[in-house]
């Protein structure tokens, strides 16, 4: 396949600076009609880690893969102007967009290499690991199969991949989401690139893991003194491993400068208005109830209110005891929880955090009683609701209502998003029509959308508005307890804190009590009142949100704390103590009897499971 | 072992259809409006009262159901269809005698259908909006649109009148000259036009799925990766996409397998194919309910070996469904 | 698609079926579809009305060729004028596909949004009942139900109805067995909405775009299974059809191609008129493939 381009090459070839690696000069690339790169320009030099940074939409990913012309194979991507300039290993500076395609699969995965967000989908289903590993290998470096095969158990060794040889003949799906992306890393890094393109490569991870990996990328990037082009939304991720960041907003490069500049004097509006929308891992540190952003156009006395602080005398409006849960397998059983219990006082909110397999999300669905459980009880206003059928449990429902993680599936495309927020009351049948559509006018004017917005479907809104209006829906039959399941990870970053600053505010006008699910330690400190940590099933430690996050006692909390990358370049931490392996699998056999962990309390509020 | 449990599972789930099919047989005979001695005994003509009463005694119909249903499972298991009156033999190798000629119809026209459309559907998806792709596009939709019967008359005036090339009736020429290598050669020959009108439905339908599957294939993260590591597309196209991209036509094919066996019935009548399909007709026309049965009995179970074979060769190209930890 | 904001919205407000049905009639092979079918279903409900004659009726000479004299289209080896056949043939065949496809698509939608949504021993079930019928080979079943039976109308839309509704089940079911674990979903049975409901208004709706699809495809097959089955002599001998045209032909093609060409040209152009307007509706549900 030959790829020309339509424009005119340039005759005159301007130099790059000796130190310089990768000049991009006025990017443009199209997608149809639509401009996604307008004039885009960035430096990238050797051994350099570079961020390029931007929300949904704002072309970040489109211009990666344009550095590779991978846009124009497969999708209606078109660069149509610019230069991107390469200094060759033989010192020769060329222009990658002027390049024909045979010479550009020379440099693709040899000089120039790149990793991708989802590990599953990005590695070939069919195909053994060792196989897809030895391909750029026996390609760009000509070496025979068996010395392919060496070289690659030689990587996945490198790549602290526990029993290399046997994963050489192994399938994606029979490694974890961490193993598969280091197996992607291997296989970027194989004919050892002078570039490592990494799109969002960790944000398909759990944290600690993501932290191995970033960690690994470190290490690789000094011992090869490979330059790093790292295309990520997570701010927390620039400030641990930038060295320069470019941000990008609609297309358009806003602001380019070293990391703490940027973090420390933002220019530019949008700039400003991306950090202060960033939760940063101990701004509240001084303070034990929840905080809002200070965003632009948000008053800061907000904040000064005296808040409505939560009534721990009163009776508990959800009681969890002894809550139990498996799900059957094929091999045996998945221990999703393990005798969990807790308590949520009304007007709290109690965050529930843990990686991939806790039993987090379980733990909500269980209450809301979208799964049974295998024992234990839910007393919700005092009422034991574990038990009921279908029927008796239907005016207890009200009390306790969901909003789930992704927006996209949350409201039914068919179905006007009045309606979907209606419906609650439909179903209740106690309200007439006018009644209902003015409760549902009454809502959404109070989450922050136009009334008239009833009428329209789910796909005519962005994802933070389609948010708003599941929590809305939720909102209809005056719930006590809402339970949030991950319910701001999928947002954008600026739309995440409106959302958080809209549910702290309905918090205090309404009284809600909120669980809130969620794995993004940064944020559940901004919203938590307290919080319960929990691994393989089982809470390890609770307390009071500032006590976890100062002086947190059990040694996964502290692991955790410590791999979640803080969004301040200042604090970047040295030497972490990382957890060595993979997130333990809560699947055993049906011989296996659970351990369950005894508690010591620490000081108050604050208990922590007893480790031996 | 594992293996053994699954093996075991399947040969059970294969024995309860089996069983289920020869019930149904045995409900349709005794459900049919009319003394089920006369449906046995078919439209002969000659159904003399001496011939029911023989029946009667045979089957046992004068038993209760029950008892005429365990004789008649019993007798299955013993390999023992009944008896054809129409044709004086057994129905077991009535049908035995016409099972090669299907088969090989039957095999090479699904032979044929995958690995010509699967090819073709593979170089459409390579260039979507080509020529070549809209003419593909065309064409599959109207081999399938056209009844097979009609493709295989409309085949068959042309070859036998206008260009005469190939035989259109039955399979082998009594004329032929002696020896193995020409009985196989004139086979061959006869079998053509049969196989091309079989064909061409499947052809159509393999071609528009592999089609789809590859641009889907083609579209997913694991060819980015592939692309980015510098691979040249052809080894893209073959080594990364078309095994993914086969999955869904291997199902197909597992599924296609008994609608192959309607379309035979309509092209041995056509081509005058000695197979069962063919023997199908006859045996209607005569009102053979015996050997219509037995037809219906032989075909599911030819149709459930295929379809074990299909989730056998499925199990070869994707390494997720043995493999699973 | 992410970064929409309300203020840009267009004033009209467009549900997802609208948005589909613009592109369909946006869709030129699909409109050209639409035309053949609609013109085929007034030839051959129309006619009948408008000229009044029997098919049955020996007019002229036996297999007289088009052009030969007043029949335009000739006649067939009982000197029955085929013009006339083609124009009565119709009915039986649209009749009883439109029936078949609709008892099929009852039979397997049912049966599928069951065993997908339920799951636990009421699929097991479902899904046993479903292997089965995809086991038998349909044609040989429909033959010997017909055989056994009588073959009228009623038993032959009755026959092809019952032994094709397996690809509808399996779809559906899958269709079910996805949007199930939706969010959507979660969300309706989290505020205590019933299984009917669910099923019903939450689900079904969602899963219409692969089914409607589906049935096109069913008419089709429908239609092609009728003609084969009167080709073979099953089908109502009262009623004049395509299919019965051409098989009752089937002797003398070598002397005559033209009792069975125009017959089988209905055929094809019904049936593509259908395949036509199925993959238009394809399209207009799965806009990302056409943008390839």
């Amino acid at each position: 396949m030959h790829l020309t381009l339509n424009f005119e090459p340039d005759s005159t070839m301007t130099s790059m600076h000796k130190d310089t690696l990768l000049e991009i000069r006025n990017l443009y690339v199209k997608f149809g009609t639509m401009a996604a790169v307008q004039d885009f320009n960035l430096t990238l030099k050797a051994g350099e880690t570079h961020a390029l940074v931007g929300e949904s939409g704002s072309g970040k990913s489109v211009t990666a893969m344009a550095i590779l012309r991978l846009i124009e194979m497969g999708t209606q991507g078109e660069i149509t102007s610019g230069e991107v300039l390469f200094r060759c290993p033989d010192g020769q500076v060329i222009d990658l967009l002027k390049q024909t395609e045979a010479q550009m699969r020379s440099i693709r995965g040899n000089q120039i290499s790149m990793i991708f967000q989802e590990p599953l989908t990005s590695l070939n289903p069919v195909l053994t690991i060792g196989d897809q590993i030895a391909e750029p290998l026996i390609l760009h470096q000509k070496m025979s199969r068996q010395q392919a095969r060496e070289e690659s158990l030689n990587l996945l060794q490198q790549m602290r991949i526990s029993e290399a040889e046997k994963r050489l003949s192994e399938y994606p799906h029979q490694l974890s989401g961490g193993m598969r992306q280091r197996v992607m890393i291997a296989m970027a890094m194989a004919c050892r690139p002078q570039i490592l393109i990494a799109d969002e490569p960790t944000t398909a991870l759990d944290v600690t893991i993501q932290a191995q990996v970033l960690e690994l990328i470190k290490e690789l990037k000094n011992k090869y003194n490979t330059a790093v082009l790292m295309i990520t939304h997570d701010m927390g991720v620039v400030a641990e491993v930038a060295d320069q960041v470019s941000v990008m907003h609609l297309s358009k490069l806003v602001e380019t400068g070293n990391v703490h500049q940027i973090f420390n004097q933002p220019q530019e509006s949008y700039t400003q208005a991306l950090l202060s929308s960033v939760p940063k891992l101990g701004a509240t540190a001084d303070f034990d109830l929840p905080k809002m952003f200070e965003l632009a156009g948000k008053p800061i006395e907000d904040n000064l209110k005296p808040q409505k602080r939560p009534d721990y005398q009163a009776t508990p409006v959800l009681q969890i005891q002894n809550l139990v849960k498996y799900f059957p397998v094929r091999q045996g059983r998945v221990h999703a929880l393990e005798k969990v219990s807790l308590d949520l006082a009304p007007g709290e909110t109690l965050a529930i955090v843990g990686e991939s397999g806790c039993g987090k999300s379980t733990l909500g669905n269980l209450c809301c009683r979208l799964l049974e459980s295998d024992q234990g009880s839910i007393h919700l206003n005092g009422i034991d609701i574990s038990h009921l059928n279908q029927s008796q449990l239907r005016p207890h429902r009200k009390h306790i209502q969901m909003i789930f993680q992704d927006p996209y599936a949350s409201l039914d495309p068919q179905r006007r998003v009045g309606d979907s927020v209606a419906e609650p009351l439909v179903i209740e049948g106690k309200l007439r029509p006018h009644e209902i559509k003015q409760r549902v006018s009454e809502l959404f004017v109070r989450v922050g959308l136009d009334a008239e917005q009833m009428e329209r479907y789910p796909h005519q809104f962005s994802g933070g508005q389609r948010q708003r209006i599941c929590i809305a829906r939720a909102l209809t039959l005056n719930p006590k307890v809402v339970v949030a399941d991950e319910s701001v990870s999928a947002l954008d970053v600026s739309v995440q804190a409106q959302v958080i600053n809209l549910m702290i505010e309905l918090q205090q006008d309404l009284g809600l009590s909120y669980l809130f699910i969620s794995h993004d330690m940064a944020v559940v400190e901004r919203v938590s009142h307290r919080v319960a940590v929990m691994y393989l099933g089982q809470i390890v430690e609770i307390g009071s949100r500032q006590a976890i996050f100062n002086s947190p006692q059990h040694s996964y909390t502290k692991k955790l704390l410590s791999a979640v990358p803080i969004s301040d370049p200042s604090r970047r931490t040295v030497d972490r103590a990382l957890i060595e392996g993979e997130v333990p699998s809560p699947i055993h056999n049906l011989d296996y009897t659970p351990i369950h962990l005894q508690f010591r309390q620490v000081k108050d509020n604050h208990y922590v499971a007893i480790e031996d | 072992m594992p293996r053994i449990k699954s093996i075991a599972k399947r040969s059970l789930n294969i024995v309860v259809l089996l069983s289920a099919v020869l019930i149904l047989n045995f409900f349709l005979l005794h459900l049919a409006p009319g003394d089920p001695a006369e449906v046995i005994a078919g439209d002969m003509g000659g159904a003399t009262l001496e011939l029911l009463a023989e029946i009667r005694t045979l089957y046992g119909l004068d038993l209760p159901l029950h008892e005429q249903l365990g004789n008649y499972l019993s007798r299955v298991i013993q390999g023992d269809l009944g008896y054809s009156y129409s044709y004086n033999l057994p129905v077991t190798e009535l049908i035995l005698g016409r099972l090669f000629p299907t088969l090989l119809l039957v095999l090479s026209a699904m032979f044929l259908s995958i690995t010509v459309g699967t090819l073709m559907g593979v170089l459409s998806a390579r260039k979507p909006n080509s020529l070549f792709s809209h003419v593909l596009t065309f064409v599959s939709l109207a081999g399938y649109s056209a009844p097979v019967f009609w493709s295989g008359i409309m085949l068959l005036i042309v070859f036998a009148s206008i260009w005469p090339i190939f035989p259109v009736s039955g399979m082998q020429d009594i004329f032929r000259d002696p020896g193995i290598i020409n009985n196989i050669l004139d086979i061959a020959v006869h079998l053509v036009l049969p196989v091309i009108t079989l064909s061409m439905i499947y052809l159509a339908q393999y071609s528009r799925l592999s089609r789809v599957s590859m641009m889907d294939v083609l579209g997913s993260d694991y060819i980015r990766t592939a692309r980015a590591k510098g691979l040249s597309e052809t080894t893209v196209l073959f080594k990364h996409a078309l095994r993914n991209a086969a999955l869904p036509v291997i199902t197909m094919a597992g599924l296609q397998f008994s609608n192959l066996f309607a379309g035979a019935v309509l092209v041995e009548t056509v081509f005058n194919w000695p197979g069962m399909g063919s023997l199908a007709f006859e045996s209607i026309l005569r009102r053979d309910s015996p050997t219509m049965l037995g037809i219906l009995f032989f075909s599911s179970l030819i149709v459930i070996m295929a379809n074990l074979l299909t989730d056998f060769a499925y199990g070869l190209v994707d390494p997720r469904i043995q493999k699973k930890d | 698609m992410r970064s929409r904001s309300s203020k840009n919205m267009p004033v009209e407000y467009s549900s997802p079926a609208a948005d589909a049905m613009r592109m369909f009639y946006a869709n030129k092979s699909a409109l050209i579809g639409l035309v053949l079918l609609v013109s085929i279903i007034s030839l051959s409900l129309l006619g009948p009305l408008l000229i009044a004659a029997d098919p049955f009726d020996m007019v002229w000479a036996p297999l007289t060729a088009p052009g030969e004299s007043e029949y335009i289209l000739g006649t067939d080896y009982l000197g029955r004028d085929i013009l006339i056949g083609i124009i009565y043939g119709g009915q039986a065949t649209l009749a009883v596909a439109a029936t078949a496809a609709l008892i099929s698509v009852t039979i397997g939608i049912t049966i599928g949004a069951l065993a997908g949504f339920y799951g636990g021993w009421v699929a097991t079930v479902l899904i046993s009942i479903t292997e089965f019928f995809q086991v038998l080979p349909a044609l040989l079943l429909a033959m010997v139900l017909i055989t056994l039976f009588s073959p009228s109308l009623g038993v032959i839309a009755f026959a092809i109805g019952v032994v094709s509704w397996t690809p509808m089940a399996r779809l559906t079911r899958a269709e079910f067995l996805r949007i199930k674990e939706l969010e959507f979903v979660k969300a309706a049975r989290s505020i205590s909405a019933s299984n009917t409901r669910i099923i019903l208004r939450v689900i079904l709706p969602n899963a219409m775009a692969p089914l409607i699809v589906m049935t096109a495809l069913n008419i089709g097959v429908a239609i092609l299974f009728e003609a084969g089955l009167s080709f073979l002599g099953l089908g109502d001998p009262s009623q004049m059809s395509w299919g019965m045209m051409i098989g009752s032909s089937r002797e003398y093609i070598l002397d005559a191609w033209w009792p069975v060409t125009f017959p089988g040209i209905m055929i094809f152009l019904t049936v593509l008129a259908v395949s036509l307007v199925g993959d238009g509706l394809n399209d207009a549900f799965n806009p990302k493939l056409r943008a390839r």
